[in-house]
């Protein structure tokens, strides 16, 4: 003690002998002023349609030789029919897995020798292929790219191996609590057969075939239910002459969109226990059905939620994290979609404390009802309305803006707009927002943790009926591989 | 009255040679010590204030384990002139985003803000770096002790296979050795932590003259530099932190242990010393893993995933650090197939690849990736992967912010001579951990002959 008492004497002293150094000793007593913040100026949102209807959204960027170019499908899960769940997924997984003659290997080692990253994947309503390359080599990875769009194969051999590696991350999924926790959150909050709930089981993907597979794209890959996302340092007539080229052809056929039931809205309040001996913490998982994209209400929505936890300052990590130090980070989101999605507020909790976290939940849940500061409304607001530039820098982002403006059908105006709409957001349309989307009385609360240390406290809390299920509930068996 | 003094060490053009990768930037030592690195970037009116403190996890006491990582939670927590809270509501007030991250051998924050808000950044980290124990007490070492406890229990004992990495290094690394220990240490070493240990810590390594400081975006540079005088120039230096220095390590034996955990599936590490960071062998290790595990063209992806299908990944990397690396291949066996058969496949790859030199595609393949990813390091100021960030990397590592071009140089000589020869020297047979995962009761699943890893 000694020792540490003398170090911070001296410590004083170069300090003052600092200070007398330098005159310019700031004040430090409160935050410096700082001026206004400056306005997100863009490049254009420009559009084309080419000949065969495509339309093709650009914004030029040229501070860096890359280019990003995504080729969206309005097609995804939502489109998985009756006991083929998962098909959307598996379908544009297997784009890269052969076209035009090419094998898998072939692609890959022709894609990676450029240096550019091409993907595919399907995500609820929309599906993607993705080019993210060097400018220098945007037009041999373009071409390859087509390809993998346009004339894929679906070769019967990959599909058995792709098989095998779906049916082995399902049964990895046995492992991880988080990901049992929201699979049962979803399947219990939308039902097991509804787009959202619905997940694919060991027996549908083993009875996928290649002609599910060719039949399902042919349908929804047109050119008139597609579009093409472009990020990065091309020029409009330049860009637009290579499309021509490589999509011009693409056919043209009219796809009927697929209506979503709504998801019937939690009555009650129900406790969902899912064993996990041994578990080191318990994974909660608490919410309702939320609302869709498309909301007047989505501005208010997105500050409130900053608010309860969409931040680190947010009340659920204030408290459960800073305040009581029971986990690393508590948060919740609202998931966006053209249907109402869900609304979810989670956390990785020590196994001892689950009960306490839980009313601390409750206590949040609750309070984000009552009417709040004007230091709080601010504060969420500036950080949604102010970091909203950082989300146009990488060309990858830019292009994920991009197509949320056009799967949404946002005003072309909306990126210029935003800052000034959230900030116009008001005390009375945060609270209103809370009271309409957060109804405490109406959740579900999902625990994945060890049931044994856990279940006893969680019933004491008399937050609703307790169901005890069990992993097996919620995935399925663990599937088994024929060799 | 005196004008504070400002060395001007270089300044950058902006022009560049085509195909050279350059961040064009200012590089300033404040008398005190403090390293200040600057670069415009006026695409978005944004900033991003990134600040690397020259300590790890590798400086730690035996005992005190965890403690640089603890040590950066309480970086949060207020500082002389901030109260508790203040830090991040302050941030968030101004739209800003902030982090902190902890290796073996550094530090580092940063704040990514509307460019009106940098001097509040400026203001936050200066207080933290000069009056940081005013405000620590007991209650918030202890509160921030908590979430860093539930930090190891969500990334570590919770996730599957978690506790590999901290068996891997104790086997790998006397333990003397500084990397012999993880990032974020034991629960009984974090238990032990004291205030004391927080105000010692922050006095021998939270000085000016072991930090720099990297702003990146819509800066003017004459003006920002002035800032940074203001705020940080009252700050008293240190005492100069002498660098790590530790006896260099050879592992001379093949340690085959395994550990049970709640996993569906067995799961295989193995993994060898290998030099440092920039170090003669480093480049090559890197580009040996990608021919190895990159794509699915790459050799172990090839047989083991691909053809042979008994693995559902395997992924080999050169994990480079500042005393040492690691070369590491990880792979996990599909139902039905024991680790034994991993371990013989792959061990038959890196003998071909010590037989004879990889095909030339195979290394221009990985070079071309290596390149490409280059350039995606350009595109953002702020984050742990932006320009801010990389500037303050290569200055610690390399001794130079601006060491892109001489890092992707490091590639683009090699020859597949030089792969094999990496491959020979380093993945010895006799001098490497192999570690298995197994199912509980399913020890038969691992590589043979066995030991438990403690």
């Amino acid at each position: 003690m000694k020792k540490i008492f003398l170090f911070s004497i001296r410590l004083i002293v170069i300090s003052a002998f600092c200070f007398s150094l330098y005159a310019q000793t700031p004040d430090r007593t409160k935050p410096p002023q700082l001026s206004p913040p400056q306005k997100l100026n863009l490049p254009a949102v420009q559009q084309f349609v080419l000949s065969n209807g495509l339309k093709v959204v650009l914004m030029e960027k040229h501070e860096v030789p890359l280019v990003q170019l995504n080729v969206i499908i309005k097609m995804g899960s939502v489109n998985d029919p009756e006991n083929k769940t998962g098909l959307a997924g598996l379908t544009m997984s297997m784009l890269t897995e052969g076209a035009a003659g090419k094998t898998s290997l072939e692609l890959a080692d022709a894609i990676d020798f450029l240096g550019a990253r091409i993907s595919a994947n399907a995500g609820a309503h929309s599906s993607g292929v993705y080019l993210h390359t060097p400018l220098s080599k945007f037009d041999d990875a373009l071409k390859i790219m087509s390809d993998i769009l346009l004339r894929p194969d679906f070769p019967q051999n990959e599909l058995d191996r792709k098989k095998k590696d779906r049916l082995t991350s399902l049964m990895q999924m046995h492992d991880q609590p988080t990901a049992i926790a929201t699979a049962a959150f979803n399947k219990i909050l939308f039902g097991k057969d509804h787009p959202y709930g619905r997940m694919a089981s060991e027996n549908e993907i083993k009875g996928f075939s290649v002609e599910d597979m060719k039949s399902f794209y042919k349908k929804y890959s047109t050119a008139n239910n597609s579009f093409v996302i472009v990020v990065g340092d091309i020029k409009k007539e330049e860009l637009k002459k290579k499309l021509e080229n490589i999509f011009g052809k693409w056919q043209k056929d009219d796809v009927k969109e697929v209506k979503i039931k709504e998801p019937a809205q939690v009555a009650g309040r129900i406790v969902y226990l899912i064993d996990k001996p041994g578990a080191a913490q318990s994974v909660i998982n608490i919410g309702r059905i939320g609302t869709s994209r498309l909301t007047p209400d989505y501005n208010s929505i997105v500050v409130m939620n900053t608010l309860l936890g969409g931040s680190f300052t947010s009340r659920l990590n204030q408290n459960l994290r800073e305040k009581h130090g029971y986990t690393y980070g508590a948060s919740s989101r609202f998931v966006f979609r053209p249907s109402p999605g869900s609304f979810i507020a989670s956390s990785s909790v020590q196994t001892e404390v689950t009960d306490k976290a839980l009313i601390e939940f409750f206590n949040e849940l609750d309070g984000i009802r009552e009417p709040l500061t004007n230091a709080d409304l601010n504060r969420a607001k500036n950080l949604v309305a102010l970091s909203y530039p950082g989300n146009f820098q990488s060309v990858a982002e830019i292009a994920g803006e991009l197509e949320e403006m056009v799967l949404y059908k946002l005003p072309s105006n909306y990126f210029g707009e935003f800052v000034s709409k959230i900030l116009s957001v008001n005390g009375n349309d945060v609270n209103g927002a809370a009271k309409k989307y957060i109804v405490p009385d109406q959740m579900i609360i999902v625990v994945v943790g060890d049931k044994a240390k856990i279940e006893e406290g969680i019933k004491k809390l008399n937050l609703g009926e307790l169901k005890n299920l069990s992993i097996e509930d919620v995935l399925g068996k663990v599937p088994q591989l024929s060799k | 009255m005196r004008k504070t003094l400002v060395l001007l060490i270089t300044l950058c053009s902006v022009l560049s040679a085509q195909s050279q990768i350059k961040i064009p930037y200012t590089h300033h030592v404040l008398p005190n010590g403090l390293n200040v690195l600057l670069h415009e970037d006026h695409s978005t009116p944004t900033v991003t204030v990134n600040t690397w403190f020259h300590v790890g996890s590798g400086y730690e006491k035996p005992g005190r384990t965890g403690f640089a990582h603890l040590f950066e939670h309480l970086m949060f927590m207020g500082s002389g002139h901030i109260a508790e809270g203040e830090f991040d509501k302050l941030l968030e007030s101004a739209g800003a985003e902030n982090n902190g991250s902890t290796t073996e051998d550094r530090t580092n924050y940063y704040e990514d803000l509307p460019s009106n808000a940098l001097e509040l950044a400026l203001y936050l980290d200066s207080d933290r770096m000069g009056f940081l124990v005013d405000a620590m007490t007991p209650q918030s070492v202890d509160a921030q002790r908590a979430v860093v406890k539930n930090e190891r229990r969500q990334s570590y004992e919770n996730r599957p296979y978690g506790l590999s990495q901290e068996t891997i290094l104790k086997n790998l690394y006397p333990p003397t050795h500084p990397y012999s220990w993880p990032v974020i240490g034991s629960m009984a070493d974090l238990s032990a932590a004291t205030y004391d240990d927080v105000v010692e810590f922050f006095k021998t390594y939270y000085v000016p003259n072991n930090a720099s400081v990297a702003i990146a975006g819509d800066i003017n540079p004459q003006e920002t530099l002035k800032l940074v005088e203001k705020w940080f120039g009252g700050i008293p230096a240190g005492k100069t932190v002498e660098p790590q220095n530790p006896a260099a390590v050879r592992l001379n034996e093949e340690k085959i242990l395994f550990m049970e955990d709640r996993v569906q599936l067995p799961r295989l590490y193995m993994t060898w010393i290998t030099p440092q960071r920039f170090a003669p062998g480093d480049a090559e290790l890197d580009v040996l893993a990608n021919i190895l595990s990159g794509g699915k063209n790459s050799r172990l992806y090839q047989k083991l995933v691909y053809e042979l299908q008994i693995a559902q990944d395997v992924r080999a990397f050169q994990g480079s650090s500042k005393l040492s690396s690691q070369f590491q291949i990880v792979s996990t066996a599909r139902s039905g197939h024991t680790l034994e058969e991993l371990k013989k496949v792959i061990q038959q790859e890196i003998n071909k690849i010590k037989n004879e030199a990889p095909k030339q595609r195979e290394l221009k393949r990985a070079v071309n990736q290596f390149e490409a990813s280059f350039l995606d390091a350009l595109e953002k100021p702020g984050g742990f992967g932006g320009k801010a960030n990389q500037l303050n990397e290569y200055f610690y590592y390399a001794g130079n912010p601006d060491y892109a071009n001489e890092d992707l140089s490091r590639y683009k000589a090699l020859s597949v001579d030089d792969i094999q020869t990496v491959a020979q020297i380093y993945l010895r047979d006799n001098g490497r951990v192999i570690l298995s995962i197994v199912p509980k009761g399913k020890t038969d699943l691992a590589v043979q002959p066995k030991e438990e890893g403690k």
